[in-house]
């Protein structure tokens, strides 16, 4: 009892400790980009209380006796989102027992919740908070199916407590990648994916459990989807022994089904973009966010009229595979001139997250390249920051200096859209983040080769 | 590696290659690398288009050399470069005068290491031709059989990157993965008509995990670094064995390695980690051949004196990291710590984005040196990507620099090209416009993308 005490108090200090390090400041002078889509502000102050924004912008009285910071010289925005990333999923790609990514040999799918595999302390969640990236989403991978599973938006502050919301998402892999997993074929693919929502459907409406179709318990941020009393082991329902799913899979399911959780459907082709579109007919229910997206341009109105917001990796322009012939840099400006909510991500593998500013920038470049389409200043570095939060469900509380919004603030040492530019100061919550990592200390140690006196070993 | 994630999974970490080749014929050894008296088979029937005599006036210029000039003037005619200085120097009567008034030209990019065509888009398995993966060493094997000419991947890096010579390499799944080839980014019916005329060739070697890999799991040699070495230790022994000899038979393999012992191919050696890299310097010393560049040299900051010395270059990414055990000591500073040691930087892609983009990717290993206190001029920079990368391909006496009798492989830029809001508005190889980002008809479009959805589109 004793100990169990003391290891109480012991984190009682420990989290009174990061609440206090949260901090009370102004930034003035600085520009000041939003994040909203405006276009930036000069000469502009930011003010954050109680680790939130109270308010950004020009003519922002700055509380009395509050920190103030001059950020003259410097841009000051909100953090970066980086949507769909695998942060914390894997220290080294290619080694397979440090990679989380995705479970190929797993017997679960849609249940499968990145959640408790996220690791805080990871050197791609350093590295990324190194260049200014304060939230993302984290997406599993397929393994031997087309359900990826669930997942997570976290914050990347330097502490052990990672995911803001559980069970954020469904991933599921349509077109030439879920062909394959699903068998050998689209046609496969949909009547899995439709063979799957209904067992769901069927599962959900035969359980009868509290909760099972009530309002959700409450959780922590207000708006978490809790485990679904059917995964927490209260089922008591009977199935269909002509199933294809797990039980666990199937339970996962009720709530994309429901619309209670985001489906994300990956697909690239413009016929693949409609045929994910026309899933909402029958299933009614279904919150859709398509990923990939590289020939959306082509069927831009409809995406835009189904009112379904779309994930790109916006420099692909090659054809890679068959299904993105028509893949142009040009996409997500043509795109969002359409009326769709367009939010860079697939910031995974090689494409790091920290990478997000150099993509947004060279959609501002295509405005000056004839033909082309790009993006304003501003649309193109909310779709590194606002509109990817709003994606996630977010909206308002992340990637956007507004007052109310979480403190997460960026001081850069230039225009953060250009490649030469780096955050100087990173805050989350409010709170101070530490810029070190791995390479950082590699940088220092082999700043200079002078083994003069001892080995390298000892310079740290 | 390629740049881009296939969702869901990892990049697949096989890809990764050097090489080259050329026109070897002479050597100092009995049996010389090119074995045949008639000229060097396969040889570039290229020929540069016509184009008309131009003068880019008013553009801040970087020669490739280290050279920068504020309101500069570059002139080239016939082909080749005719002169380069200030806002002083007269255009001859005869010149297209094209006002460069807040632009900026460059000699045109280079990338040493692309695998475009053996790895073309779109990327099946019936593309999938760079890597000879049934031996540990196949010397024998060239890139440009492989090459196929109509990749998208070269109007990619043309239009977007500015590309106007590139060396194509097989992968690195072998310790000896062949030779590469050296192209002029020109669009052709043959590989013959890409070839860059005179460029010598080159051999790929791989260090580290991939051979290793590749070979390791099929319960054969080699399986561990330590194989690598005793593998390709015996490959050279046996090669200098066949220089000896007296009318041997012809072997392509010990043609191509006889080549490289009689410095007529360059090595071009992927290799990730420094101490790997130390440990090569030695073989190509206990063999008698040079490595002329490492690629994919993500520790060569460790070892930056020692690359001084040895003169050899690094090719590298700007911040690649983590996707494989040994990418995980590579740091953004690491270019810098090269060039502030003296060495020679060259910025590659291995990847048919990142060849797109090779502009901004100096300027980020640019920025990160800055951070840390190491200032590069801008003008140092761009030859990171220009005069550097010649160098390592063993083109540098050909193009790479603006300067006087040089091939006239020119890009105008809509802005400071070290900015990541500027792109190419022309681009001339051999003094022939070959894009033009105001003239929707002066961009290339291949043959797999005629009656495709976007065909022609600015990509």
């Amino acid at each position: 009892m004793r100990i169990a005490s003391a290891i109480a108090s012991a984190l009682a200090a420990l989290s009174l400790a990061s609440a206090a390090s949260a901090q009370d400041f102004a930034i003035t002078g600085a520009t000041v980009a939003t994040g909203d889509g405006s276009e930036p502000i000069e000469n502009g102050t930011v003010v954050v209380r109680g680790g939130r924004v109270v308010a950004a912008g020009s003519g922002v009285a700055i509380p009395a006796g509050i920190q103030v910071y001059d950020g003259s010289g410097t841009w000051v925005t909100p953090g970066l989102f980086a949507a769909a990333t695998d942060l914390g999923l894997w220290d080294v790609g290619a080694v397979a027992e440090s990679n989380d990514v995705s479970a190929g040999n797993a017997p679960f799918s849609a249940a499968l919740d990145v959640a408790p595999a996220i690791n805080p302390a990871s050197q791609h969640i350093a590295i990324s908070r190194e260049g200014g990236v304060t939230r993302a989403t984290v997406m599993p991978a397929t393994g031997s199916t087309i359900f990826a599973g669930q997942g997570a938006v976290i914050d990347l502050g330097a502490d052990m407590d990672a995911v803001t919301r559980p069970r954020a998402f469904q991933f599921v892999e349509m077109g030439e990648s879920g062909a394959r997993l699903a068998g050998g074929s689209r046609t496969a693919a949909h009547a899995l994916l439709r063979s799957a929502l209904r067992e769901a459907r069927e599962y959900g409406g035969r359980a009868g459990i509290a909760g099972g179709t009530g309002r959700p318990a409450e959780s922590r941020t207000g708006d978490d989807l809790p485990i679904d009393p059917r995964l927490a082991g209260r089922d008591q329902a009977d199935r269909n022994s002509d199933v294809l799913l797990t039980r666990f899979d199937a339970a996962a399911l009720v709530p994309v089904l429901e619309g209670s959780q985001p489906l994300y459907v990956h697909v690239e082709r413009a016929a693949d973009i409609r045929s994910a579109l026309a899933l909402t007919r029958e299933f009614p229910g279904l919150d859709l966010v398509l990923v990939g997206v590289s020939e959306g341009w082509l069927v831009a109105r409809e995406i835009a009229a189904a009112g379904v917001p779309v994930i790109t990796m916006p420099l692909t322009d090659l054809p890679e595979r068959f299904e993105e012939l028509a893949a142009t840099q040009s996409n997500a400006g043509r795109m969002k001139d359409a009326g769709v909510k367009v939010a860079i991500g697939l910031l995974m593998g090689m494409n790091q997250p920290r990478f997000a500013p150099q993509q947004a920038g060279n959609l501002v470049a295509l405005n000056n390249v004839p033909g082309a389409t790009g993006m304003t200043w501003g649309e193109a570095f909310a779709a590194i920051t606002s509109v990817p939060a709003e994606i996630s469900g977010m909206g308002g509380r992340a990637g956007v200096l507004r007052a109310g919004a979480m403190g997460d603030v960026v001081v850069w040492d230039g225009d953060p859209l250009e490649v030469s530019s780096a955050p100087v100061r990173v805050f989350i919550d409010g709170i101070e983040q530490p810029l070190d990592n791995h390479q950082s200390r590699l940088a220092e140690r082999y700043r200079d080769l002078d083994e003069s006196d001892l080995p390298k070993a000892y310079d740290w | 590696m390629r740049a881009k994630p296939s969702i869901g999974r990892m990049a697949p970490c096989l890809l990764a290659a050097l090489a080259l080749s050329a026109c070897a014929t002479t050597g100092t050894t009995k049996n010389s690398s090119a074995a045949t008296n008639g000229g060097a088979p396969y040889s570039s029937t290229y020929r540069a288009y016509p184009g008309a005599p131009t003068a880019l006036v008013g553009a801040t210029v970087f020669d490739g050399a280290g050279g920068r000039i504020e309101n500069g003037t570059v002139l080239f005619a016939g082909g080749e470069v005719v002169a380069v200085g200030g806002a002083d120097l007269a255009v001859p009567s005869g010149y297209t005068r094209i006002d460069g008034t807040g632009k900026f030209v460059t000699p045109g990019i280079i990338d040493a290491h692309s695998h475009l065509g053996d790895y073309p888009t779109p990327s099946v398995d019936a593309h999938s031709d760079g890597n000879e993966a049934t031996s540990p060493t196949t010397p024998e094997v060239w890139a440009e059989h492989s090459v196929w000419p109509q990749d998208p991947g070269f109007s990619r890096a043309m239009a977007n990157g500015g590309i106007t010579s590139l060396m194509i390499l097989p992968g690195s799944a072998n310790l000896m993965g062949g030779r590469s080839v050296t192209l002029k980014n020109v669009p052709s019916r043959t590989v013959q008509g890409m070839k860059f005329p005179g460029a010598p060739y080159s051999m790929k070697m791989a260090c580290g995990e991939n051979p290793k890999r590749v070979y390791g799991s099929r319960r054969q040699a080699p399986s561990t670094r330590m194989g690598n070495f005793a593998v390709n230790r015996q490959t050279w022994l046996d090669a200098k064995k066949y220089a000896e000899e007296d009318s041997p038979d012809r072997d392509l393999a010990k043609e191509t390695l006889v080549g490289v012992l009689d410095g007529e191919i360059l090595i071009q050696n992927h290799c990730y980690r420094a101490d790997e890299m130390a440990l090569v310097l030695d073989m190509a010393k206990e063999m008698g051949y040079k490595v002329a560049a490492f690629h994919h040299a993500v520790e060569s900051y460790k070892i930056a004196d020692l690359l001084r010395e040895a003169d050899v270059c690094s090719a590298v990414w700007a911040d690649w990291y983590g996707f494989k055990m040994e990418a995980y000591d590579g740091i953004p500073e690491n270019a810098a710590l090269i060039h502030k040691e003296g060495a020679c930087v060259v910025i590659h892609s291995d990847s048919e984005n990142g060849i797109q983009r090779l502009n901004q990717e100096a300027a980020k290993a640019q920025a990160d040196g800055r951070r840390i206190g190491i200032d590069i001029p801008d003008a140092e920079v761009i030859r990171w990507i220009t005069l550097n990368p010649a160098r390592a391909m063993g083109i540098d006496a050909r193009t790479g620099s603006l300067q006087q009798g040089k091939m006239a492989d020119v890009v105008l830029w809509n802005g400071d090209p070290l900015s990541i809001y500027s792109r190419p508005e022309k681009v001339w190889v051999d003094g022939a416009l070959m894009y033009d980002a105001l003239d929707r008809k002066r961009r290339p479009v291949s043959d797999f993308e005629l009656g495709q959805p976007g065909e022609g589109d600015v990509k």
